[in-house]
């Protein structure tokens, strides 16, 4: 059947802010599915509460309206708009949930708006695990038994029947929130009750374990008329028991024979035509490794973080061919977009392997627990591709910048036997290199086996890149070797380790024997069509593949994995670059290794390269392409990391130069210029050793705010308040050193400003500027953020605008750059220039309607900002108010603190706007997760250092109906004011005390601060943690709490009796 | 140790060797399943032929002892990117490595076969041979340009004796031109006796078995090397309910007086989709071929065609308009690949029942 004709406005629904669990690959799919749908001619609106991504660019829908995911705005959309169908698989578990409570509240039946895609039917056959049993025994498909449960009573009488381990998994909650893996009744007894308390259902599926199987994955569609193909299959190295999404997975399944296979093949076809879902479709399968009997885990209905992975890892897109069929198109009509010769009804065909690892966020939160299990905690992941596992592996490696360029830690290993087998039993993140360390202590394969369950296949390659290591140590500078190596997927860094010598005297040698990668293209069907995909992998081997055209190119290095501190604005920056590119007359080419995001689609660039972001093999990509420059700037740091090493090798460095963004990052440097260019900033030093630090520290006059150089998301950044705290911070979270110096600077709190500004040297130009709700000490990028500013007085915003010019000028900025100041009792200092694109340009960019990333791009390229019509100076502000509110994962991460400070710690964010501050904010909080109730109990719980200022939340809260609750000495202070509080005790003490009340859901807010002092800091993270664990909001920061109360103080009335004083709007006088 | 693949163009490929130390001759095709080498490598439908793996990790999951198409492969050669030192499957027990040298089978790995199957691509199927590294190279070369493409391999492959394999259901006559496992497994799981008899088993002869049906295998090769088994099957048209399997197939069209010719370099894979006509249904595929059967011969002919391949439009299953015979070019037995395909036996027994009907309404 061809398309459908009977329907012409297509509502799509996108998965809002970027969670764990929830990340860049449904920007990647929505944004897919909206073109596919451009391109048939329908008229696409598009929601999604996401400004950070691509998706939510004005190009990419007809109508792009950036509002809350929840029943109540789209409703409103819907009844605007009256659309003829809404398609909701695109936009992952959030799209899902939000399409099932539209349909239970009537909407789509009362607008005659069809569900396009799967039917809801089918999605909660998938997705209500009871449903799902059901149908499996009827389709006559194992399932693990299992049992649904709404009491922990309950679960600990099924486990009676099947004993233990269990795998606890909560109903409708994403990434496995709130499950995990349970050996005993203590354990059982904390994860089911918080599991229920997660799942918006209340239930949890209780599941025999079957932990050490290996979990396979199949990708498939189904088009209306039936037919059912396998797009890839998956194998998790880690085996069932780890999140698939916190597993090290590679494609095509290494370790099945055709028969198991095929076994799985029909399974999964058979389950995606039983659900009759229309589109792409998830099944994991466990395997029993001595037995061909399979288990069916779980059914994803929808497009998913695996079938990003499965989209670049074929070259199939999913996502753009399930929007297709959900208007109507059936597979073989659909013509393959990668060969353009043959059609979409068919199974890719891989000739190289590929392998994807999760990145993780314990290097920013070294307090998190690091074991893994049912309950996903990676934020983001990259993917390489080789023609050997060694090469796929190690460039997989080298591709999560977590510091290593080989299966190998950066410091010698220091535990006993003892230790390491724990690390080898238990898995957390770094057990692949536990693995590879063992096999360097001499541990056997057998042995290994046992405690790690990991396929042997898997294990006899990491045994073999040990082996060669060896081999390279011996042999010394030996061509057969080191080419030999560079088949394995050595890095030049791991061998210049293991030959004792420099990465340069590594590539010199390299060069002298022409030892060097060709690329090859990802084509879906292993060469056996000729194929035009511009989508190219590097691999030691004869044949080059991708060879330089006559055009002159540009090559724009990506920002890798999603983590936090550097998020999918900076693929928003990069496609939007590359996008320039193309249109300023140039070839754009990109190096990036992030699987799930837009820029990796290889219809956006010229050519795109998926190859680690490391110097060697960016370099490898430059000696292939010689393409006339490099940007950097849109990379995050990643990119800009790179900067200083590719100068050296002689490659040019477009936009702005690597001396004047040293001078921005380098203290001195930045000092220097500032005090030049007679613009404040607070004061400050480097220190290069403790002893330092403290002197400079008690020079400044605590608190100080500490900070390693060159960082970005603020990571190990913190206020000290004393030298007692600073010496501890200086031995925990920096080595400091020469070579990585540590900033003390004074700690200036008041408002804090964000300016984002273009300069091509000579014309700068500034969209807006940016007012943060959180004072400063609250890391920017998880602060609420305003635009236009609504505190700031005109002469202060000219001595901004004035600032930002001098800086741009000052720093002699070729792109973009982001500025940080602090309004300091009326006085206006500089934070932090950075040059380079920031997180806030896509949501200014999107709110001011200048899209940023584009003019720096073309500005750098040589196009003046005055030809391209600017001026220097700012933008007229607009009459709606934006706000972009933060989003946090700390539901997916145990024992994080959540409270707010100098550390980045969101994982995205949401944007709210209309034409109040307070209705904007309330979208952005509703937006973000929060739900916001018009009556209720809040819960104080404040440092005495906030106290005073914590009595005017006090009294509004009171006065919008609020019943409040305090430990002692809070409800002291609110007491002395006449406002009626109840006491609760502190942790441990009398009921009700305030677990007691988290416990029980008895308040809807809490607002608590930080306090200094061992066991009292102790009850605040308990209490943080608690609140997070029941889904109460805790805010941390007195701003926060402000914003919101301005919120709930517009959605309520207030009741006053007659004759009392209340507050007055000042007389006029005369 | 050190081995090269030189082919007929004069390319050569340095990579080191597996299996046995031998020389052989031999096409080179390419086959893209990422599973089920040792089906492939043990299908007769291979004989002769040199057959480089797409997919670079060769061996992962051993040779076990079930995964057989046939008991003696008869494979030229095999080549890799890369073959598995140690696999790992509880089924496993023996290396390729082994098994090749086992069944005498040279082979090569570390070769760029990406860059060998483009070869393919732009050339079309090429001889080779896997030799010794110091092998006389334009000696090799003007040998390969000499040698004829060997025109007797379904008498290497199929049975010299007829057998059979009891059943308590309708009795079918398979013709091996180089049969599958697979394909009699099918047949048996059916409950069909199936009797097995050799290619150049004469119309005659299979009159005498009484058969309720035809099974024609697959096989390696030419059909019009076989002239003799093209005979056969047009005297048994209309006769006895046929159903032909890739060379079998082949061979029913030319016995209906249509034309098969050489493919640029074929079809050998697990993914190749197929329309089916008819219903519109299109099926994954299990393909290994390099002649196919020529559309534009059909018209004069009794024959339809059902299905076609999605990707190059070739005919992949005809019907003869009257009589009770169909086939198909691909492998609704897969082994190894997708088993979307095996409706076809099903097709195959109403064809049977049908038979059985109109025998029934003939003799009252």
């Amino acid at each position: 059947m061809p398309k459908r004709t009977d329907i012409q406005k297509i509502l799509v629904i996108g998965s809002g802010p970027i969670i764990i669990g929830q990340a860049a690959e449904f920007d990647y799919a929505g944004t897919q599915a909206c073109q596919a749908l451009m391109e048939e001619g329908y008229e696409v609106i598009l929601i999604n509460s996401n400004p950070a991504t691509i998706m939510t660019d004005e190009s990419v829908a007809d109508r792009v309206y950036i509002e809350p995911l929840t029943v109540d705005f789209v409703s409103r959309i819907i009844r605007q708009e009256q659309p003829d169908g809404i398609l909701a698989t695109l936009g992952g578990q959030t799209g899902l949930n939000l399409a099932v409570e539209l349909s239970k509240s009537g909407i789509l039946d009362e607008y005659g708006v069809e569900l396009l895609g799967t039917n809801l039917d089918a999605i909660q056959k998938a997705e209500d695990r009871e449903l799902f049993r059901t149908l499996m025994n009827e389709l006559n498909e194992p399932v693990p038994p299992s049992d649904i449960v709404t009491t922990v009573e309950q679960a600990l009488a099924f486990v009676k029947e099947i004993g233990y381990p269990i795998i606890v998994r909560p109903a409708y909650t994403l990434g496995g929130t709130g499950g995990g893996l349970v050996y005993n009744e203590e354990q059982l007894r904390e994860i089911v009750a918080g599991g229920l308390h997660q799942s918006p259902v209340n239930q949890c599926l209780i599941e025999k374990s079957i932990a050490g199987f290996k979990e396979i994955e199949y990708e498939v569609m189904r088009d209306g008329n039936d037919q059912a193909i396998v797009v890839c299959n998956m194998e998790n190295i880690d085996p069932v028991g780890i999140h698939t999404g916190d597993s090290i997975v590679v494609a095509p399944s290494q370790t099945l024979t055709d028969r198991e296979y095929q076994i799985l093949r029909n399974s999964s076809l058979k389950i995606i035509r039983a659900l009759g879902i229309e589109g792409g479709c998830n099944v994991q399968c466990a395997l029993d490794p001595y037995s061909e009997n399979y288990f069916i885990i779980e059914v994803n209905p929808r497009v998913s973080r695996s079938s990003a992975l499965a989209s670049k890892a074929t070259g199939y897109p999913i996502a753009k061919l399930s929007a297709k069929i959900a208007v109507g198109y059936r597979l073989d009509e659909c013509k393959n977009p990668v060969t353009q010769t043959t059609y979409a009804s068919f199974e890719p065909a891989l000739d190289y392997v590929v392998t994807k690892i999760p990145r993780w966020p314990f290097d920013k939160f070294d307090s998190a627990n690091r074991k893994l299990g049912t309950q996903m905690k990676a934020t983001g992941e990259v993917m390489a591709i080789g023609r050997t596992l060694g090469e796929s592996l190690l460039k997989a490696i080298r591709s999560t910048e977590v510091d290593l360029s080989h299966l190998r830690f950066a410091k010698p290993l220091d535990i006993s036997h003892e230790e390491l087998r724990q690390k080898l039993v238990h898995a957390d993140d770094e057990r692949l290199i536990y693995v590879a360390e063992a096999f360097r202590l001499g541990y056997d394969m057998e042995e290994l086996y046992n405690m790690t369950k990991i396929d042997r296949y898997f294990l006899y390659e990491i045994k073999q890149i040990i082996a060669l290591e060896k081999v390279v140590e011996e042999n010394g500078w030996n061509v057969d070797t080191i080419r030999e190596a560079k088949k394995y997927g050595f890095s030049d860094t791991e061998i210049a380790q293991l030959l004792r010598a420099d990465i340069r005297e590594v590539e010199a040698f390299r060069t002298e024997h022409n030892i060097k990668p060709v690329y090859k293209m990802v084509d879906t069907c292993a060469a056996e069509f000729a194929s035009e995909t511009p989508y190219y992998y590097g691999t030691y081997e004869d044949e080059n593949e991708s060879l330089p055209t006559e055009k002159q190119s540009v090559l724009v290095l990506g920002s890798g994995p999603i983590r936090i501190g550097q998020g999918i604005e900076f693929d928003y920056a990069t496609v939007h670059t590359v996008k320039a590119i193309r249109e300023a007359g140039y070839e754009a080419i990109i190096i990036n290794n992030n699987p799930e995001t837009v820029s990796t689609d290889f219809q956006i660039s010229d050519k795109l390269y998926f190859e680690p972001l490391t110097i060697e093999d960016v370099m490898h990509v430059i000696e292939n392409e010689k393409p006339m420059g490099v940007i950097v700037q849109f990379g995050g740091q990643t990119a800009l990391n790179l900067a200083s090493d590719l100068e050296e090798r002689g490659v040019n460095i477009l936009g702005t130069t690597l001396e004047n963004m040293d001078r921005a990052e380098n203290r001195d440097k930045f000092e220097q210029t500032l005090m030049k260019l007679e613009i404040p900033q607070p004061e400050g030093k480097t220190a290069t050793s403790v002893s330092e630090a403290v002197a400079i520290a008690n020079g400044i006059g605590y608190p100080v705010l500490v900070r390693p150089s060159y960082v970005l998301g603020g990571r190990a950044m913190e206020i000290v308040y004393n030298e007692q705290d600073l010496l501890k911070y200086m031995d925990r979270a920096v080595k400091v050193n020469e070579k990585h110096p540590v900033l003390i600077d004074r700690y200036l709190t008041g408002k804090e400003i964000e300016v984002d500004a273009i300069s091509d040297g000579e014309t700068v130009v500034i969209p807006g500027i940016m007012e943060h709700i959180e004072r400063a000490g609250v890391h920017s990028g998880d602060s609420i953020a305003v635009y236009p500013t609504q505190n700031i007085s005109e002469a202060l915003k000219k001595q901004l605008i004035d600032y930002t010019i001098r800086l741009a000028t000052g720093f002699q900025i070729k792109g973009l750059m982001n500025i940080q100041f602090v309004i300091h009792r009326n006085e206006i200092y500089v934070l932090e220039v950075n040059p380079r694109s920031s997180r806030t340009v896509p949501f200014l960019s999107k709110i001011t309607g200048v899209n940023m990333a584009n003019i720096a791009t073309k500005a750098i390229l040589g196009l003046s900002l005055q030809s391209q019509g600017f001026q220097t100076g700012c933008l007229p502000e607009p009459e709606l108010v934006s706000v972009k509110v933060p989003v946090f994962s700390f539901a997916k991460l145990r024992s994080v603190d959540i409270t707010l400070g100098p550390e980045m710690k969101s994982t995205g964010e949401v944007m709210g706007r209309d034409y109040t501050l307070e209705k904007a904010l309330y979208k952005g909080l509703i937006a973000s997760g929060m739900k916001i109730s018009t009556h209720g109990s809040v819960l104080f719980t404040i440092a005495d250092k906030d106290k005073e200022e914590a009595m005017n939340l006090a009294r509004r809260f009171h006065r919008i109906g609020y019943h409040l609750l305090a430990t002692e000495g809070t409800a002291k202070a609110i007491q002395d004011e006449n406002i009626p509080v109840t006491v609760v005790s502190k942790i441990g003490g009398e009921s009700p005390n305030m677990l007691d009340v988290i416990e029980k859901g008895q308040a809807q807010f809490i607002i608590n601060t930080l306090t200094k002092g061992k066991q009292v800091a102790r009850d605040g993270f308990r209490i943080r943690r608690e609140a997070v664990e029941h889904g109460i909001v805790c805010l941390t920061s007195m701003d926060t709490a402000e914003a919101l109360l301005r919120v709930m103080e517009l959605i309520t009335f207030s009741a006053e009796p007659m004759g009392q004083e209340t507050p007055r709007k000042k007389g006029i006088t005369v | 140790m050190k081995r090269l693949l030189v082919l007929e163009n004069g390319e050569i490929f340095e990579g080191k060797g597996i299996g046995s130390e031998r020389e052989r001759d031999g096409e080179v095709v390419f086959n893209t399943g990422m599973t089920g080498y040792q089906e492939v490598m043990s299908d007769p439908s291979y004989c002769g032929q040199i057959v480089t793996m797409t997919y670079p990790l060769i061996g992962n999951y051993g040779i076990n002892r079930d995964d057989f198409e046939s008991i003696i492969p008869n494979i030229h050669g095999l080549i890799v990117k890369e073959a598995s030192a140690y696999p790992s499957h509880f089924r496993s027990n023996l290396t390729l490595d082994e098994w090749l040298k086992h069944f005498d089978i040279p082979g090569i790995q570390g070769i760029d076969t990406r860059k060998l199957t483009r070869m393919i691509r732009e050339n079309g199927t090429l001889k080779g041979r896997i030799c010794s590294a110091d092998a006389n190279i334009d000696e090799v070369i003007a040998h390969l340009k000499e040698i004829p493409f060997p025109t007797d391999q379904v008498a290497t492959v199929s049975t010299k004796t007829r057998f059979v394999n009891p059943g308590s259901k309708e009795r079918v006559v398979l013709i091996d031109y180089g049969v599958k496992k697979g394909i009699v497994k099918n047949l048996v799981a059916e409950g069909y006796e199936v009797m097995v008899v050799p290619h150049n088993t004469t119309a005659d002869e299979i009159r005498l078995f009484q058969p309720d049906g035809i099974v024609l295998s697959n096989g390696p090769g030419d059909p019009k090397d076989v002239p003799e088994c093209i005979e056969t099957v047009r005297e048994l048209i209309g006769e006895v309910p046929i159903f032909g399997i890739c060379l079998g197939h082949q061979l029913l069209a030319l016995a209906c007086g249509a034309e098969t010719v050489k493919m640029k370099f074929g079809h050998r894979g697990s993914n190749h989709p197929v329309k089916d006509l008819r219903t519109g249904y299109i099926a994954i595929t299990a393909q290994n071929h390099g002649y196919t059967v020529e559309p534009i011969s059909l018209i004069d002919t009794e024959l339809e065609i059902t299905h076609i391949n999605v990707n190059d439009g070739s005919i992949e299953g005809i019907r003869h308009k009257e009589e009770l015979a169909f086939s198909v070019q691909y492998h609704p037995e897969a082994s190894p690949g997708p088993e979307d395909a095996q409706g076809l036996f099903k097709e195959f027994r109403e064809m049977l029942n049908e038979h059985a009907t109109r025998k029934g309404i003939y003799n009252a």
